[in-house]
């Protein structure tokens, strides 16, 4: 629609450097601790989040999944309660010691909430929001990017006539990939899913797992599940906690097939 | 058992619907009420005349009220231009930024402030207020005002409705849910950047409704701007000058309303305009609510 005026379409990429090529982990965690007063939350965590893959974080309700994730863009910040401990490198950065760029380094990462949450504001803006957050004013350019991630999302064709209407119309999957479609925006190099299709309807939820194949050739996803079938799914890397501990990991077909701790057994008797 | 279950289901239904008509009928008969009780005075003078004429004499039948109407709203004018901007910054701190500590410290102080009568904010507008004006304020500006003043009026309005409009305020930003913001802050805006863009904007709705009645309550409030104003009949744009709002005219006058022809309905005519005025401002906010949800 508007490629026949732009010239120079890419937006500023994050760069990750040298130690997102593969073959080192994109992420990496190490001796991680959190503890909500008394509470100890997560229990020395050590985990390396490979590179383009979909790394699962399975295990029940409440074993901490959701706040390991949090702690990778550092929105435990906004809970005073939580007490981080450890390190966190993310491409050569300790992110839990580093005070530089918080907003900078959430960019490098794209999050999708348990519950999708537009933005009060137009399908459009939602979508221009984080890309006006780079720095980027330019109309056409944001105009161009707006509706190339909502293709990418497999959006736009359903939203073309409504760009300019409330994000709160859509139907919920929808919302969830326009949350999706603006975090791509923003050219994360990896997208967090908090538990993403636990609000959807089958459909839109298995929209999101295609999705989810086609963005690991060019993203890194740690995606937090308790549904055992979405993570044997989808998972190239598996991580099972329970009560705030890495009980185990590794490839899927192995740690489903020869589980190695009965906890995990259990699970995969319970899911089944 | 299953037909008196019917029977309840029925009964329960209808005291729900009586209570709430009840409810919606109590503003159209308290207006009919006045409409008729200040029919004598429509009868020998124009609308205009009434509420556009300034001379006021009772004794002599004239009843102009523009007096009391301009003082009405320029003291809810300054008590709304007061409040607004403490209002909204206290509100957004408290629900955004405060440690939980700071809050648990600060809504019973909110509330007791809520809770005071108003003639506590009164006596507190004479002995601080009021000389505060007359002594610092007027000699700036070269005014010998005795600091029973408009300004005064709108001074002790404010703090007045400053409780009442940040409770509501309050419970407006807590409704965000804190998904929203994080998403905000999770594309790499700074937090005042979700505040403004995603807090603020998601309430809009509920601080253009806190506002619209807290204004509407501003504007009925009787006691303690009465006893700072200075309720003298005059049309003044110096705020350091005394006024005399619509309340306190009713409230000043209900005693001798009978010793003088007319003056009851003169008296009745005011409440009917106090009355729908607030029906206009509570108008006017409900319009800017639809409006937004539009939008």
């Amino acid at each position: 629609m508007y490629t026949s005026v732009i010239t120079d379409t890419t937006l500023p990429e994050v760069n990750l450097g040298i130690r997102g090529n593969g073959h080192h982990p994109i992420v990496s965690i190490q001796r991680l601790n959190v503890y909500a007063g008394n509470h100890h939350i997560l229990k020395n965590i050590n985990l390396d989040i490979p590179k383009n893959k979909i790394t699962v974080l399975l295990g029940p309700s409440g074993c901490g999944k959701t706040t390991l994730l949090k702690c990778m863009n550092r929105l435990t910040d906004l809970y005073h309660e939580l007490k981080v401990t450890g390190d966190v490198w993310i491409d050569g950065d300790n992110i839990l010691k580093s005070n530089d760029n918080i907003a900078a380094l959430r960019q490098k990462m794209g999050l999708l909430s348990q519950r999708p949450y537009p933005l009060p504001m137009s399908i459009f803006k939602n979508v221009a929001y984080g890309i006006k957050l780079k720095g980027i004013y330019d109309k056409k350019l944001i105009q161009y990017n707006v509706e190339k991630y909502l293709r990418e999302v497999g959006l736009w064709e359903e939203v073309k006539d409504r760009l300019h209407q409330p994000a709160v119309g859509l139907s919920i999957g929808q919302q969830q990939r326009l949350c999706l479609a603006r975090g791509l925006a923003v050219r994360p190099q990896i997208i967090l899913a908090d538990e993403p299709t636990s609000a959807l309807d089958p459909i839109s939820s298995k929209i999101i797992e295609n999705l989810f194949k086609e963005l690991k050739k060019n993203y890194t996803i740690i995606l937090v599940t308790h549904v055992l079938r979405q993570a044997v799914r989808l998972a190239d890397h598996v991580v099972f906690m329970s009560y705030g501990e890495i009980i185990e990991e590794g490839a899927p077909a192995d740690l489903f097939k020869n589980p190695a701790t009965e906890k995990l057994r259990e699970y995969i008797y319970d899911g089944n | 058992m299953r037909v008196g279950r019917i029977i309840t289901d029925r009964a329960s239904g209808f005291w729900m619907i009586l209570s709430l008509s009840l409810i919606l009928l109590m503003p159209v008969i308290m207006g009919t009420g006045l409409f008729m009780k200040s029919i004598p005075i429509w009868e020998q003078n124009s609308p205009w005349q009434l509420i556009f004429g300034s001379d006021w004499s009772p004794t002599r039948g004239n009843f102009g009220f523009w007096p009391f109407i301009a003082s009405s709203l320029y003291v809810t004018i300054l008590s709304f231009v007061l409040s607004v901007p403490v209002c909204f910054f206290a509100a957004l701190y408290l629900t955004q930024y405060a440690s939980e500590k700071l809050i648990r410290l600060t809504y019973p102080a909110i509330d007791i402030l809520a809770g005071l009568p108003s003639v506590i904010y009164g006596v507190w507008g004479i002995l601080v207020v009021v000389p505060f004006i007359s002594k610092v304020v007027a000699p700036v500006f070269g005014s010998n005002s005795s600091g029973y003043s408009i300004l005064a009026g709108g001074i002790v309005l404010a703090i007045m409705c400053i409780p009442y409009i940040l409770n509501m305020l309050i419970e407006v930003f807590k409704t965000v849910p804190s998904g929203m913001k994080e998403a905000s802050l999770a594309l790499g805006a700074s937090y005042w950047e979700s505040v403004k863009h995603v807090v603020v904007r998601k309430s809009f709705a509920g601080i253009v409704s806190a506002y619209g009645l807290g204004i509407a309550k501003a504007f009925g409030e009787t006691i303690a701007v009465m006893m700072v104003v200075g309720n003298r009949i005059q049309v003044t744009v110096n705020p350091l000058e005394a006024g005399y709002p619509l309340p306190a005219l009713i409230a000043n006058n209900y005693g001798e309303m009978l010793s003088i022809p007319m003056y009851d309905a003169a008296l009745m005519f005011a409440a009917l305009l106090l009355l729908a005025i607030i029906l206009i401002i509570n108008l006017i906010f409900r319009y800017l609510i639809y409006k937004t949800h539009i939008e």
